[in-house]
């Protein structure tokens, strides 16, 4: 019985925050505008009893799943955010990367210090973050000053509102979603295969692609799938550093719902955003889940 | 060579050591962890560093495999200065003591990791491979990964994989600390066995003493840093150069007394109240009056029940305990003044025959060269 009810409590957790929102999302998407409070029809009375239900359902309809397919913007956001997370999670990689890799290298008594350098942005509320690099990126910002004042450039260069600054925005704000995964890895490495390898005739380039990459794999893939996920529905950095170029589903969903207050087409751009998570999320599961296998 | 010469290059002037340590020290920090040693080790020796932990030996080794590098002092192998060498292009292999597997490689790319590092043509590799996996009868298990086979045949996937590149001079590095003690016997002797196939020249990390008795040619003991004896199995157990060897080696009682008087190899020790001194021999000169200790292993040490005929050395006591070990027995014999003498015998007859039991008394007896007289 206690049993039960340890279980039960996730699913309790899984059932009011995610699955209730959803199939109400679910149900705005099939149904139609309307200009009224809400901005949608039918809405569902269960007053008018049996009658009143089979109504409800009858007037729902996959129209706005149509739409999506027949104007070319969605597909094309859709797309463009999958190319724009996937960019933006190998460039994330490539930086996190070697931080990681570093701060598994360093002496032990440091560690807990560098982890916690990571971690402190996390203090900081993200929207300010990101409203900062905006002042330091646009036309008279901070990095433009550096460079003209090193005299590297003469004219200031354009980062703000482009898919650069998007990137830059990116890296900075995911960094430790891919940093603290690959550190897990590599500071459980068994420095003595290191040593292994040399022995058996490596050089210290070539124990590290042979050795410590192959067995960092299970990081570098959870600190991927965790930027990558969320970046494709990343609203925040694209509309605030990024410009008319950054086509990005989360900002064609925010337009919706508070543009044009068309909730029902929105709905049908969630969950359709939703669809395409579950391949990466089933994926980064199936990764967790080996990993988990092969630790035991 | 003729087949009943023994052995022992050691002893042979004329013979080159395969390694040679030139007062070699290193430091970490302010510890030292080798202290000024000299070394030999010949080529096809089954050489043994032995001590506890932390006396410096496993940091001997690892000076030898490139991974520590001298603070003072040269290595040479091959009659060249191994300083500068990097541990990739040296010519010994270590075998770890966590045996170091590759868990992303199965048995049989672990075994081929060393060879497909020098290049070498791919069938050349897979024959090498089969030959190793053969050596270590290891055949069906080449496809597996480390965490899907025993901890023994890890131990064997690794002694297999440093072998595989024919190394000039191979390391173990407490190689059967993480066996079963019936499983590492047969592994010592499996060891021996591969080191006179292939004729590779073995140095071997340990702090179990009864291993390195078993598998070595020669063993030194090390402490705190020092080469406190190098010498063959059977010269450390029967003449240690000091207490600390004759205590580390074997079990032993150690008697320590003042030298009443010496004439030629003949020497007697006052050392207890109101008992006989002990007569004894020793190549040592030493100064009457002069301190000394009488080390004696239990199994030179005969009890009986009455007083023997004969004997150089007989102390009588009463029997604290009897450990009884089935092929053997101890008796713990508590003399007068206080002190315990341990004694062994073996159990040639059925206990029931036993002519004493605990609380009795009895006599122990030794000859004068049974035990060794040591001034340290």
């Amino acid at each position: 019985m206690r049993r039960l009810a340890v279980i039960a409590l996730p699913y309790l957790w899984l059932l009011a925050l995610f699955l209730v929102p959803f199939v109400i999302v679910l149900k705005i998407s099939l149904s139609d505008t309307a200009i009224a409070i809400p901005p949608y029809t039918p809405i569902l009375d269960l007053s008018a009893g049996w009658d009143g239900l089979r109504d409800f359902v009858a007037d729902l309809d996959f129209e706005n799943f149509a739409f999506l397919a027949t104007d070319d913007l969605y597909w094309k956001a859709y797309l463009s955010s999958l190319r724009i997370a996937f960019v933006a999670t190998v460039l994330t990689l490539l930086v996190g990367y070697p931080v990681a890799y570093a701060m598994a290298r360093a002496e032990e008594s440091w560690r807990p210090l560098l982890l916690m350098l990571v971690i402190l942005p996390f203090w900081t509320s993200f929207l300010i973050r990101v409203y900062s690099w905006m002042g330091i990126l646009s036309q008279e910002g901070y990095l433009n000053q550096l460079l003209m004042g090193l005299g590297l450039i003469d004219q200031p260069l354009t980062i703000l509102n482009t898919n650069a600054a998007v990137y830059i925005g990116i890296v900075y704000t995911y960094l430790p979603f891919m940093i603290l995964p690959i550190y897990a890895t590599l500071e459980k490495l068994d420095t003595s295969l290191l040593e292994a390898a040399e022995d058996l005739g490596c050089s210290r380039m070539s124990a590290f692609w042979l050795v410590t990459v192959p067995l960092s794999v299970p990081g570098i893939l959870a600190g991927c799938f965790l930027v990558f996920i969320p970046v494709i529905g990343e609203f925040v950095i694209p509309s605030l550093l990024g410009g008319s170029e950054t086509l990005m589903i989360g900002k064609v969903l925010w337009e919706e719902f508070f543009s044009n207050r068309d909730w029902p087409v929105a709905s049908a751009v969630a969950v359709i955003l939703l669809l395409i998570l579950i391949v990466p999320i089933v994926l980064f599961q199936r990764n967790e889940q080996k990993q988990r296998e092969a630790g035991g | 060579m003729s087949p009943q010469t023994v052995f022992a290059p050691w002893e042979d002037p004329a013979s080159k050591p395969l390694i040679r340590f030139y007062g070699v020290t290193k430091r970490f920090g302010d510890f030292t962890a080798i202290d000024n040693i000299d070394l030999d080790i010949f080529e096809r020796e089954f050489f043994a560093l032995l001590g506890p932990s932390g006396c410096g030996k496993t940091t001997l080794m690892r000076m030898l495999a490139g991974f520590e590098t001298p603070t003072e002092g040269t290595i040479w192998l091959d009659g060249r200065d191994i300083g500068p060498v990097p541990p990739n292009k040296r010519a010994t292999n270590m075998m770890f003591q966590s045996y170091a597997l590759f868990p992303h490689l199965n048995v049989r790319d672990n075994i081929a990791f060393g060879l497909r590092r020098e290049g070498k043509p791919k069938d050349a590799i897979a024959a090498r491979v089969d030959e190793m996996l053969r050596l270590v009868q290891l055949q069906k298990f080449a496809g597996r990964k480390p965490h899907q086979i025993s901890g023994g045949q890890r131990q064997r996937v690794a002694l297999a994989r440093c072998l595989a590149k024919a190394p000039r001079l191979l390391l173990l590095d407490e190689p059967l600390g993480a066996l079963d003690r019936k499983l590492r016997e047969e592994t010592q002797f499996e060891l021996m066995d591969i080191q006179e196939k292939t004729g590779t020249t073995f140095v071997i990390v340990t702090h179990d003493q009864e291993e390195a008795m078993t598998v070595a040619s020669r063993v030194a003991v090390m402490d705190h840093g020092k080469l406190v004896q190098v010498a063959t199995p059977d010269v450390i157990y029967e003449a240690p150069v000091s207490t600390y060897v004759a205590d580390f080696i074997g079990d032993v009682n150690i008697l320590p007394g003042r030298i009443a008087a010496q004439d030629g190899t003949r020497v007697t020790i006052d050392w207890a109240e109101g008992q006989p001194a002990i007569a004894a021999r020793t190549r040592l000169a030493l100064a009457p009056g002069s301190a000394a200790y009488f080390a004696i292993r239990p199994e030179k040490i005969a009890i009986s029940a009455a007083r023997p005929e004969g004997a150089a050395n007989a102390v009588a006591g009463k029997v604290l305990d009897i450990a009884y070990l089935g092929n053997i027995s101890t008796y713990h014999v508590e003399l007068p003044g206080g002190q315990v003498i341990k004694a062994q015998s073996a159990n040639t007859d059925r206990i029931a025959a036993r002519e004493f039991t605990w609380e009795d008394a009895a006599w122990l007896s030794w000859t004068d060269a049974a035990g060794v007289v040591l001034d340290r």
